[in-house]
């Protein structure tokens, strides 16, 4: 299935969660925050949100440097 | 309002449309804090006084060492030892003397916030750590008190402008601490990019013109030449802003 990954269209297995996501793009779920469909889910769901054909996820890096 | 040396050092930016004589009178009237004047506070510090802001807080407890020195460019190498604000007040005074400039020698913190920022109508987020981040911006949040927020980290950077009942908040994208220490990597083009463009939107704010990035995040990767602009809305369960916001006091890490 077809889902916008950061403004690109990426094909990605089924079943995926926002977590196991981050892991099949070797992200450490420590270092980013995620906007899913233009909400902003809580942390401790990312392991039970699945991902759907369409989606637009934004992964955004914690940055904090200045 | 405007002296006859103010119409001239200003005049290439008072002919453009969006500030003509008024918007510059309103820029020599507003007061801008710029917290932190390393990678990003430089930049956008300089840019200010160019641009005839009348009055810019420079907020910092640091000394400058060489270190600094790739990418903070308000300081040079004679400077190496002296406090960052004595340094950067110096540079931007040559520059343009007639910007008043305060000089807040202090490690910002939950005790001095408040009065340190109530004077001044926009804060520059210019500070290299979470914890000054939080409070920052939870204490602009309940003084009601607009937020310019980079933040840089290697070839990239973010922004965001933030005011407090308009836009969603500094929490509504992080909502906390993040569990891992950051990458300190930076190259300091990075810092140029993103601090000259917290200035640009600090100008924008001010003078009521354009489109500042509300509830857009704009994301600079350097490496690969690119801006991405992305739509960022409130966060329902956002602990400062939300529905049932618990947060009540800012932030005391």
């Amino acid at each position: 299935m077809i889902v916008k990954i950061n403004g690109k269209e990426e094909n990605i297995e089924k079943g995926m969660t926002l977590l196991s996501l981050l892991d099949f793009k070797r992200v450490n779920p420590n270092s980013v925050v995620i906007e899913h469909n233009y909400e902003i889910p809580e942390r401790e769901k990312w392991g039970e949100i699945l991902v759907n054909d369409g989606d637009n996820i934004e992964i955004v890096k914690f940055m904090g440097g200045g | 309002m405007l002296s006859e040396s103010d119409l001239s050092r200003y005049e290439r930016q008072i002919m453009l449309d969006g500030i003509g004589i008024k918007g510059q009178e309103k820029l020599k009237s507003s007061k801008v804090l710029v917290a932190g004047v390393g990678g990003l506070g430089s930049p956008a510090a300089y840019y200010l006084t160019a641009a005839g802001i009348g009055t810019i807080g420079l907020a910092d407890f640091d000394e400058v060492s060489l270190s600094n020195l790739n990418r903070q460019i308000l300081h040079a190498t004679n400077d190496i030892g002296r406090f960052k604000i004595d340094s950067a007040a110096e540079k931007l005074s040559s520059l343009n003397p007639d910007v008043q400039i305060n000089k807040h020698c202090i490690k910002l913190t939950y005790e001095n916030i408040a009065d340190t920022v109530k004077n001044y109508d926009v804060i520059i987020d210019a500070v290299d750590n979470f914890e000054t981040r939080f409070l920052i911006n939870d204490s602009c949040y309940f003084l009601q008190k607009p937020v310019i927020e980079g933040a840089v980290c290697g070839f990239e950077g973010l922004l965001m402008t933030i005011v407090p009942g308009k836009t969603p908040c500094y929490r509504c994208l992080y909502p906390d601490l993040p569990k891992e220490k950051s990458f300190k990597g930076i190259i300091g083009t990075t810092a140029g990019v993103i601090g000259s463009l917290q200035a640009f939107e600090a100008v924008k704010l001010l003078l009521g013109i354009g489109e500042p990035l509300f509830g857009r995040l704009l994301i600079f990767d350097g490496l690969n030449s690119s801006f991405r602009v992305i739509d960022w809305s409130k966060k329902r369960s956002c602990p400062l802003c939300g529905e049932n916001a618990t947060i009540k006091n800012p932030a005391k890490y």
